[in-house]
């Protein structure tokens, strides 16, 4: 377990794309302090209290620690983890919500076409970012967009929109049912 | 009623005597087994309460713990006394049960050079004296160690030997030697101490060759030796089927785990800072569509009008001749492709063409 050297600005590069500047929000906390470390080539999120507690299990037993915000790739680029929703949603820039109709059709990684799609942030712009949330919003998954907010007007309710990037469609699944109470901060040893 | 009040103090008396002998006896079926040195009491009683009692027999086991405590007291305040410090200690006698051994048995350690030697010539220890009578001092003194009896060293004069330079330092010269024996005592020492542990000597092992060298000695030597070229070892080839050695190579690294907390968020803050100033306020793509647009709606508007003065005079091709420069070249993707044509649109195009303003289709966020 270690702190992060110059991968963190891959990785605040690859955040700031959902939540911009209100990364700083999560860099600097007014009720705690946070910090990101490495381990296993995973990224956690986690508060300094816990990653005390976790300095005393052993590297090759600890699991996991505080929020998994997502892993480094063999070839050194950042892949964001569905784990960090929740950190995402609440900063989120744009979102999108689609219809109930369409949810399960994005839970298990198909595009949500312009019809299964309730609402979007205004000027959401083409491969931003975007978190999805259902109607009833309960969030549960981020995607790239694949159209621009002000094309999408002109294209007809077939007209394509998502663009799977997230790989996660699992836990999406398991977050729609759960409570929005879900502890991300056990910690696990082995 | 004194009586009457005497007799109450008495009966309560007795009361509180009945009480306190209960509750020191004890009755138990089996006497306790008792090892007042090691503080031990066995309770060889079969466990009956405990297994009547229900799934959590806290209460039972409770019970159960003071009375076998309050018999090993009892013992204990039969054991002779003595006072120390205003305290009144049991003196214990000698433990009965042996404890087993705390770590495992030392296993035998190598033989060291001399014990070999020793063992194969069949040479044995001969029992000598301490002390050596000193002629020179007059006294007894040690063999060997803080003031012996024979050391070369301490004498105030020494003849200079035959053929010896007579500018040399004989003094020195012993002071020397004798510094020399010790650190190849202490050499032989440390060696043997490594053969016993099977550890690798610190730094020179190996180093010295002196013939009889272990595999690890001689593998180290060997690695040193390869480094030790103008090009620290890079050139060096292997034998076909050595292996390459493994934890060569700069160690990274890392800071703390959990160092300045403070410090590692203001370099955080700083990069985003940074990050955030090199994005371009503007967006290119939204500005240069923004700008079509507003030109297109231009061009639009003069049509019309022109399109109604041309309907009056008799169709005119002229601006239509000039729209046609315009909706072709829309249609082209507009990367670069009208950089020489119109010079006044900026060359980064991205986005498609908006001809017409936004429509109220979906809600807005």
């Amino acid at each position: 377990m270690r702190p992060l050297t110059e991968e963190t600005r891959v990785m605040f590069e690859k955040i700031a794309k959902y939540i911009r500047e209100n990364l700083q929000l999560l860099v600097d906390r007014p009720d705690g302090t946070y910090c990101f470390r490495l381990h296993n080539d995973r990224v956690y999120y986690v508060s300094e209290m816990i990653l005390k507690l976790a300095a005393n299990i052993s590297g090759e037993k600890l699991v996991s620690l505080g929020t998994c915000f997502g892993k480094f790739t063999k070839t050194h680029k950042f892949r964001l983890h569905v784990t960090a929703l929740d950190y995402l949603a609440p900063y989120a820039k744009y979102k999108v919500q689609i219809k109930p109709g369409a949810e399960q059709s994005f839970l298990y990684r198909k595009h949500v076409l312009k019809s299964g799609l309730g609402r979007i942030t205004e000027n959401t712009s083409q491969y931003q970012g975007v978190v999805v949330y259902s109607m009833a919003d309960i969030f549960f998954g981020f995607r790239g967009s694949s159209k621009v907010y002000s094309r999408l007007q002109k294209s007809g309710p077939h007209g394509y929109f998502g663009v799977s990037s997230s790989r996660h469609w699992g836990i999406c699944a398991a977050r729609r049912d759960t409570d929005l109470g879900w502890s991300s901060q056990d910690l696990f040893a082995v | 009623m004194e009586s009457q009040s005497v007799e109450e103090l008495l009966a309560k008396a007795e009361r509180e005597e009945a009480e306190k002998l209960q509750r020191i006896t004890v009755h138990k079926d089996l006497e306790l087994e008792f090892d007042l040195g090691n503080l031990l009491a066995s309770d060889r009683n079969p466990p009956t309460v405990l297994r009547q009692a229900g799934p959590s027999p806290e209460a039972e086991l409770r019970a159960l713990a003071r009375d076998n405590t309050q018999l090993l007291i009892n013992q204990l305040w039969q054991l002779p006394t003595e006072r120390v410090e205003e305290a009144v200690v049991a003196r214990l006698p000698e433990p009965l049960t042996r404890l087993p051994r705390e770590k495992p048995l030392p296993r035998p350690r190598p033989l060291t050079r001399w014990q070999q030697f020793a063992r194969l010539k069949g040479i044995r220890p001969k029992k000598k004296t301490n002390l050596v009578w000193d002629e020179v001092s007059g006294q007894w003194r040690r063999r060997w160690g803080y003031k012996r009896a024979r050391d070369d060293t301490k004498e105030w004069l020494i003849e200079v030997p035959g053929g010896a330079d007579p500018m040399e330092d004989q003094f020195a010269k012993r002071i020397q030697a004798k510094k020399e024996r010790v650190a190849k005592n202490e050499l032989n020492r440390l060696r043997n101490l490594a053969r016993a542990h099977k550890m690798q000597m610190p730094s020179s092992a190996g180093l010295h060759p002196t013939g009889h060298q272990s595999k690890e000695e001689l593998g180290r030597a060997m690695q040193v030796a390869k480094v030790s070229t103008a090009s620290v070892g890079r050139f060096q080839e292997r034998l076909p089927k050595e292996k390459a050695p493994r934890g060569t190579g700069k160690k990274r690294k890392f800071q703390p785990l959990f160092g300045d907390f403070a410090a590692e968020r203001k370099s955080q803050l700083e990069l985003l800072r940074v990050m955030n100033s090199k994005k371009p306020q503007l967006d290119v793509t939204r500005a240069t569509n923004k700008q079509m647009r507003e030109e297109d709606q231009e061009e639009a508007a003069k049509r019309r009008k022109m399109g109604q003065k041309g309907r009056r005079k008799g169709g005119r091709q002229g601006p239509s001749g000039k729209r046609n420069g315009g909706p072709p070249g829309q249609g082209e993707k507009r990367k670069g492709g009208l950089g020489g044509r119109k010079p006044s649109r900026p060359p980064a195009f991205g986005g498609k063409k908006k001809g017409a303003p936004h429509q109220g289709g979906k809600r807005k966020k």
